[in-house]
């Protein structure tokens, strides 16, 4: 005997919340692959950390809400918080950092606030934030990429440095330094210009070097799920456009203040936020409209807290401003109904 | 032939499944031996018996009379023996219960004396409505609203188009396929009617375009009525829900009808091809509405296809007929995968808004429980009405049901394509029906509680009324009484002598 609903309609689609996540990890594996090219294989261990610690602490606040394990923990919504973090944080972070951050966004941001689909905010992102600010160090000391330091470390080095946070006897510094993003609001403010500082080894076309592919496979990823339509382009386009209009602004009026449009277009982890983070639909606004509202505040006000703000990258504040907005923006760009007069 | 003129927002394209039940022609159904025909088969009052337990009826005999205005008649779809008046199941969701005439059939299937009207310009449009309503014809694409009403455009309005909805956009329902295959003349003598009564302007047919055998027919009957002016078929896209009434509008004219309103605000009105058939059946030949043609279909019917199948046939008789792989009691779908409702019971009869038996369905919705809302917002990409049902899911959730309201709950079509791409798989619709039942349930009880509060407050009033009325009376009465005392004292004094009679007066009062 078929058990269906006792209400229509009786048909489904083959749509799933597990599929989503599943394809949203999929198009993540360039730029990972990016990112193991120029940091070396850290960012796969860092991986693995933050998923142990997120599904950990999954089922852990599953238990204690009384919420059964199978259908949550397999709906991979904890493993892609975990992943996006992973990759956000600096490659050879003690592996402490990352616990810390996924079990926070996990258990705080996400689970406190009801589990899945009724977090207000972005979970990696309030991870992210939360680590930025107590350890602004570790948060702020990303490897140079692998062409202009001797070696990226390998397998045991990695692992030695995120397990005890030296390699044969050297401290973790040794190894590490600002990243592009960072340099360049650094160098400004020692009166410096963009085009100078622009012109030094660590940069490469647009951006640093590097770090302007790990951006573009990024961007390539996210639009492989634009494809697949499991997002939609408005976030992501209304957050670039933002940042290019302010950029653009600033750059024709002073172009002291920063760096290129395109300098910030491909540096830190804007494509990342653009079209992995931003994009989070239970954070984000949910209609069309109120989706390029948000993605526009986002990508302003990256820009406006990456040159006047003191953090040198701002993804996870912008987008965490931009979800107190929601349920504002959502209410008033509600569509024109059918037959509305 | 004429193109779309626009398009609907949203919507999905679904497996059709319409190949299915089209490989054999309509057959009929044979007569099971007992018809169950419920009072009600129509939107409005119930019909009222007119035949007694024990009457024999002709085929095509009046066996229940309309009462007030929404409401049609009932027949007896053949020749037989009244054998019960009384409640059984009958299809609808809930498994309820309703008054039902019950006809033990003879077999012979003896017509009662029919008059066809030869001319029906001879009649008025209000004798063409008359007609319809005795012959009790009902919409019969699964609404079943009375169609002389919506033959009626009334004094405020008038009628621009007469648009005739052949979309069928529903996966697997083919029964508005077969007939305009089948019976494309008859429906064009319907619609030639329909247009007479509503004095329309042009009639449009609209068809999807998965359909091209329903389409080149109906092409063909029209070209052989070169005389006929504004008629015209329209070709539209294949894209559920495009055959909601609301949505086939937007697509065939460009216009919408406003929010809480009806299609004839804008000077349309849509009817369904069967519906002109059974009209042109009335009109022409006499006919009363009997029979419907069922689609039975499904991935466990071994015999799919449409059946010309007279009402009150048990639909389990139906079920065997076609020979399926239900089990007794399974629960089947009346009406669409999408729209329709699921039932449960072997006695439940065809009724007039059968419009398809489905046993098995492919791509079937899970049962299971849902995952939560993660606001992905692919719901409100596929709603026809532009709506937000993330939103509106979550207020319902949260029974806030004002602001469902703001987010625009009452112009949900219940179509169901949100629930059809949920990733989380929530039932929305059932939540929107909820929160609809939820704030009419209310707005009654507001309604009765104000007529409470009135009728309390107009008692007090009265009360009030008739104390100061009271009041006034007593104090007339005392003022008389103090009167006469003064008038008695007077005379006292001028005339003692009456002191006597006036002390056996009380005496006089307590026999």
């Amino acid at each position: 005997m078929p058990i269906f609903r006792l209400s229509p309609p009786f048909l489904a689609g083959s749509s799933r919340v597990t599929l989503h996540m599943i394809q949203v990890l999929l198009a993540l594996i360039p730029a990972v692959i990016a990112m193991v090219y120029f940091f070396g294989p850290a960012v796969l261990i860092n991986i693995v950390i933050a998923v142990v610690a997120a599904l950990v602490s999954e089922a852990l606040m599953l238990k204690l809400r009384s919420r059964p394990l199978k259908p949550f923990l397999s709906d991979g919504s904890a493993t892609v918080t975990a992943v996006l973090l992973a990759i956000a944080i600096p490659p050879l972070s003690p592996w402490w950092l990352t616990v810390i951050g996924v079990s926070f966004s996990i258990i705080f941001a996400k689970h406190l606030y009801g589990g899945l689909g009724y977090n207000p905010f972005n979970p990696a992102m309030i991870g992210y934030a939360l680590l930025l600010i107590s350890f602004p160090v570790e948060m702020t000391t990303w490897l140079p990429v692998n062409n202009l330091a001797d070696q990226a470390p390998g397998w045991l080095a990695s692992l030695q440095v995120i397990l005890t946070g030296q390699y044969q006897g050297m401290a973790m510094d040794a190894f590490s330094g600002a990243t592009p993003l960072d340099h360049m609001k650094t160098q400004i403010s020692m009166m410096r210009s963009p085009e100078y500082v622009a012109s030094k080894p660590m940069y490469g076309l647009f951006g640093g070097l590097g770090w302007e592919w790990i951006n573009i496979w990024f961007a390539l990823g996210g639009l492989w799920l634009m494809y697949r339509k499991i997002i939609s382009w408005h976030v992501p386009m209304a957050m670039i456009g933002g940042l290019l209009a302010i950029s653009t602004i600033t750059w024709l009026i002073a172009p002291q203040v920063s760096g290129s449009p395109l300098f910030h277009l491909v540096s830190g982890g804007f494509m990342l936020g653009a079209f992995f983070i931003a994009t989070d639909p239970v954070s984000g606004s949910t209609t069309l409209r109120g989706r390029i509202v948000f993605g526009a505040g986002v990508g302003v006000l990256v820009y406006i807290i990456r040159v006047w703000g003191g953090y040198p990258d701002a993804v996870a504040f912008a987008v965490i401003m931009m979800n107190m907005l929601v349920p504002l923006i959502d209410y008033y760009t509600q569509p024109k109904v059918y037959g509305a007069r | 032939m004429r193109s779309p003129v626009s398009d609907f927002p949203g919507g999905l394209h679904l497996p059709g499944h319409k190949k299915r039940s089209t490989q054999t022609p309509i057959h009929k159904t044979p007569i099971s031996k007992q018809l169950i025909l419920p009072l009600q088969q129509h939107i409005g009052e119930a019909a009222v018996p007119i035949v007694d337990v024990g009457d024999l009826v002709l085929k095509g005999q009046r066996i229940a009379r309309a009462e007030g205005h929404v409401s049609v008649c009932l027949h007896a779809p053949t020749s037989g023996k009244i054998i019960a008046i009384e409640e059984r199941p009958i299809p609808h969701p809930s498994g309820l219960s309703a008054p039902c005439v019950i006809i033990e059939t003879d077999g012979e299937d003896n017509w009662l004396e029919r008059h066809p009207v030869a001319d029906f310009r001879q009649l008025s449009a209000h004798e063409i409505r008359q007609i319809v309503r005795d012959a009790g014809i009902v919409g019969l694409g699964g609404a079943g609203f009375p169609s002389f009403i919506k033959l009626n455009p009334g004094v405020h309005h008038s009628v621009d188009t007469l648009l005739i909805n052949g979309a069928e956009c529903e996966p697997y329902i083919t029964c508005d396929t077969m007939i305009m295959r089948e019976r494309a003349e008859g429906i064009l003598d319907g619609i030639e009617i329909m247009r007479y009564a509503l004095n329309a302007g042009e009639v449009i047919i609209a068809i999807e375009d998965n359909k091209p055998a329903s389409i080149s027919a109906m092409q063909l009957a029209l070209a052989a009525r070169p005389q006929w002016q504004n008629v015209d078929i329209v070709v539209i896209p294949t894209r559920y829900p495009t055959g909601g009434e609301k949505q086939l509008i937007q697509v065939v004219t460009g216009k919408q009808v406003p929010s809480n309103g009806l299609p004839i605000d804008i000077g349309i009105v849509c009817h369904n091809p069967g519906t002109a058939y059974a009209v042109c059946r009335a009109v022409k030949y006499g006919e009363p509405l009997i029979s419907r043609i069922v689609t039975v279909t499904g991935t466990d019917v071994k015999h799919c296809g449409n059946f010309e199948t007279l009402f009150g046939t048990p639909i389990s008789d139906l079920l065997n007929f076609c020979e399926t792989k239900r089990q007794p009691d399974e629960p089947f779908i009346q009406g669409g995968p999408m729209m329709g409702y699921s039932l449960a019971g072997d006695q439940l009869p065809i009724t007039k808004t059968a419009n398809c038996i489905l046993v098995g369905v492919e791509d079937v919705a899970p049962a299971n429980e849902p995952l939560p809302c993660i606001r992905c917002g692919d719901c409100a990409d596929v709603c026809p009405a532009s709506l937000l049902p993330q939103q509106i899911y979550w207020y319902s959730r949260a029974k806030e049901f004002d602001t469902t309201r703001d987010y625009k709950l009452f112009d949900c079509i219940e179509c169901g394509c949100c629930d059809y791409v949920c990733p989380s798989k929530i039932p929305l619709v059932s939540y929107f029906r909820f929160a609809k039942t939820e704030i009419m349930n209310q707005e009654r009880e507001q309604r009765k509680s104000d007529l409470a509060r009135e009728r309390h407050e107009s008692r007090l009033e009265r009360l009030e009324r008739e104390r100061l009325e009271k009041e006034q009376r007593q104090a007339q009465r005392k003022a008389a009484l103090e009167a006469s005392k003064k008038a008695a004292a007077n005379k006292e004094k001028a005339a003692p002598a009456d002191n006597a009679t006036e002390t056996e007066s009380p005496a006089e009062e307590k026999n």
